[in-house]
């Protein structure tokens, strides 16, 4: 790990995270630093845990062990206020977007500023336009119902809606699946767009190995309960066999040379 | 975090705003009231200064740029100091994708409300109407099929649909239709004694559980419990898109999901209406057994004089007719589920208000048939 960078910088601080389910323990003594403002994508094979870190971090799903600081706070040791404070500054979007069906997508993004401010109702309908449009979707989108919209255009109302509070950590559970090359790559440009523009850290569970050589500056990879972080150049000279696997294999070489 | 707050200070031409802490969604609502009003100046130029603006989020930003545009309506010219990098940033991507101006909600109101919604629900029940009479002919069709040819016909979901209608529900069929009997016994024998009249409480009993109650209440319960049934597992699997699946690979739906659900129902609810039955008057003998001091042998020995064998075939001939409704209703909801989650929490409940409803208006009309019939 460079020097220059101090824990203060770290967004997200997870110390021997341990998580189990029965008998079956998926991570035992998982440490992981994000940094701010940078995209860190989390792969591993399937049964992994990789959506259940994610879970973890968000606080969706109760470790067994160990600590997590969030912006410099343990989860732990704050107030239900505290931590209701600082689930405002996390925005998760999850598979299929997760809109709540029986509202419009603009009713989707009010509904969130409602419960934590006291707007005007119709400054609150501008800023839902305006995350509409940040989400790269048509201004007509944000009276349409979920059950209206294409599988890429609930992702980027889920989206518009992760980011209602202005969040300062941007969670993405497999935002590229089942979305075609032409929609993925689209998808990529705007989170990485969203980042830049917004400052935000992102933290995307992907499959998406064009992703991850697009916009990831760091990727995790979960192995042996633990997390394995570094850059793709780093992770490619990595003797671990899944890595070298998931790298090294006909699907990871073309995306690394379609990106070099 | 510090609240946001803004300071104006003024000379002849210029009015400076001085902009400072955290303009963020969540501390927004306390820098309104101190912009209310303040747009129309006498200054010409207004000067805004974002030198301690700690933090703009995107909501900030447009409420900045909103405030701004108010000024130059006013016929101000603005202008941006000391505008921080981070700042920059935000401004000019809530700039580049802000609608300036934001369509208002055009939903109709007052009178024109009233008339467009009446309208939408008339049209509404025309079009569902339109589509149960259409589904009745599919099923009518694919029944039609299955006679001709009897290969057709899936017994296997057909027993298990028995059963579940059938058998699971002989305890709740049972309770009720008893405590049915037991009440109009109870009440029936207060109201007869006042005429020395006590004897006939068990016409009442016998008429009343074998002609309406016997089967109103049994297809009522099932309405409940099966109809609601139907309409949650045909809806739930055309949202994971088994229904569709099943057509791509050449079952039709209806002959594997409807029909052997409306054969079941049609086969098994006439068998809990006996079952009722005989609950019913066994409830009727226990509670006129304590009133009336009757043996049940005496009870029984009353009984059949005071019914008739028309009385009995009253009530089980309404029993198929009742659940080819329910059933039909039922799946046809189910059949109109659309992917979501809350539709399928919206058609079962309408599948069972309209089973309900149809069962009685439908027991109404043939209650006056059977008295101009004379029956």
């Amino acid at each position: 790990m460079p020097k220059e960078i101090k824990s203060q910088d770290f967004v997200i601080s997870l110390r021997d995270i341990r998580n189990q389910f029965g008998d079956q323990v998926l991570h035992n003594h998982l440490n992981l630093d994000i940094r701010k403002g940078e995209v860190i994508g989390i792969v591993g094979g399937s049964g992994t845990g990789k959506s259940v870190l994610m879970r973890t971090i968000v606080g969706l799903n109760q470790k067994a062990a160990g600590t997590i600081k969030i912006l410099g706070q343990d989860v732990d040791r704050i107030s239900q206020a505290e931590l209701s404070t600082l689930r405002q500054r996390m925005g998760v979007l999850f598979q299929d977007g997760a809109l709540f069906s029986s509202l419009t997508v603009s009713q989707n993004i009010e509904a969130v500023i409602n419960e934590h401010t006291k707007l005007p109702a119709q400054f609150v309908r501008e800023i839902a336009a305006l995350k509409i449009a940040l989400a790269g979707l048509p201004v007509e989108a944000g009276d349409k119902y979920p059950s209206e919209l294409s599988g890429g255009m609930r992702k980027r109302a889920g989206i518009a809606r992760a980011l209602a509070l202005d969040p300062d950590i941007l969670f993405l559970d497999e935002p590229t699946a089942g979305l075609d090359p032409i929609g993925a790559a689209q998808f990529d440009a705007l989170i990485a767009k969203l980042q830049d523009t917004l400052g935000l850290t992102v933290v995307m569970i992907t499959h998406d190995l064009d992703s991850l050589h697009a916009i990831c500056n760091r990727i995790g990879v979960l192995l042996d309960k633990k997390i394995k972080v570094g850059t793709i150049n780093e992770l490619t000279k990595e003797t671990d066999l899944w890595i070298k696997e998931y790298f090294g294999g006909p699907r990871g070489r073309a995306a690394t040379r379609s990106h070099d | 975090m510090t609240s946001p707050e803004i300071k104006f200070s003024s000379d002849k031409t210029t009015l400076t705003c001085s902009l400072s802490g955290s303009w963020t969604t969540q501390e927004l609502a306390r820098v309104i009231p101190q912009t209310a009003n303040k747009s129309e100046t006498a200054c010409k130029e207004q000067i805004f200064d974002l030198k301690t603006v700690e933090i703009m989020d995107t909501a900030g930003a447009l409420y900045f740029l909103q405030y701004q545009d108010k000024a130059e309506a006013n016929g101000h010219k603005t202008l941006l100091k000391n505008v921080p990098k981070h700042v920059r940033q935000i401004l000019d991507t809530v700039q580049e994708h802000r609608i300036k101006e934001c369509p208002p909600e055009n939903a109709p109101k007052g009178m024109k409300k009233l008339l467009t919604d009446t309208g939408e629900s008339f049209y509404t029940i025309m079009a569902q109407g339109y589509e149960l009479i259409s589904f009745l002919g599919l099923v009518l069709n694919a029944f039609g099929k299955q006679l001709v040819n009897p290969k057709r016909i899936r017994w296997t979901p057909l027993v298990a649909q028995m059963e579940q209608i059938g058998i699971h529900a002989l305890p709740i069929v049972g309770l009720i239709s008893f405590l049915i009997g037991v009440v109009l016994a109870f009440q029936g024998a207060g109201q007869l004694e006042r005429f020395g009249a006590q004897i006939f409480t068990i016409n009442l009993v016998a008429v009343g559980v074998l002609r309406e109650m016997g089967i109103l209440l049994t297809a009522i319960i099932v309405a409940g419990r099966s109809g609601s049934a139907f309409t949650a597992q045909l809806g739930t699997m055309k949202v994971n898109e088994e229904i569709d699946a099943m057509r791509t690979i050449g079952l039709d739906p209806i002959d594997v999901l409807v029909l052997p659900r409306i054969f079941g129902l049609i086969l098994v609810l006439p068998l809990l209406t006996f079952y009722a039955d005989i609950m019913g008057l066994l409830g009727g003998a226990a509670m006129t057994m304590i009133t009336l001091d009757l043996s049940l042998f005496q009870y029984i020995r009353y009984l059949q004089d005071a019914a008739s064998l028309g009385d009995f075939f009253v009530g089980m001939i309404k029993a198929p007719i009742f659940a080819f409704i329910i059933a039909l209703i039922g799946c046809h909801e189910g059949l109109q589920v659309s992917r979501s989650a809350e539709s399928v929490g919206r058609q079962t409940t309408r599948s069972v208000v309209e089973a309900i409803f149809f069962v009685i208006v439908l027991d109404a009309l043939l209650s006056i048939l059977f008295s101009v019939m004379g029956i």
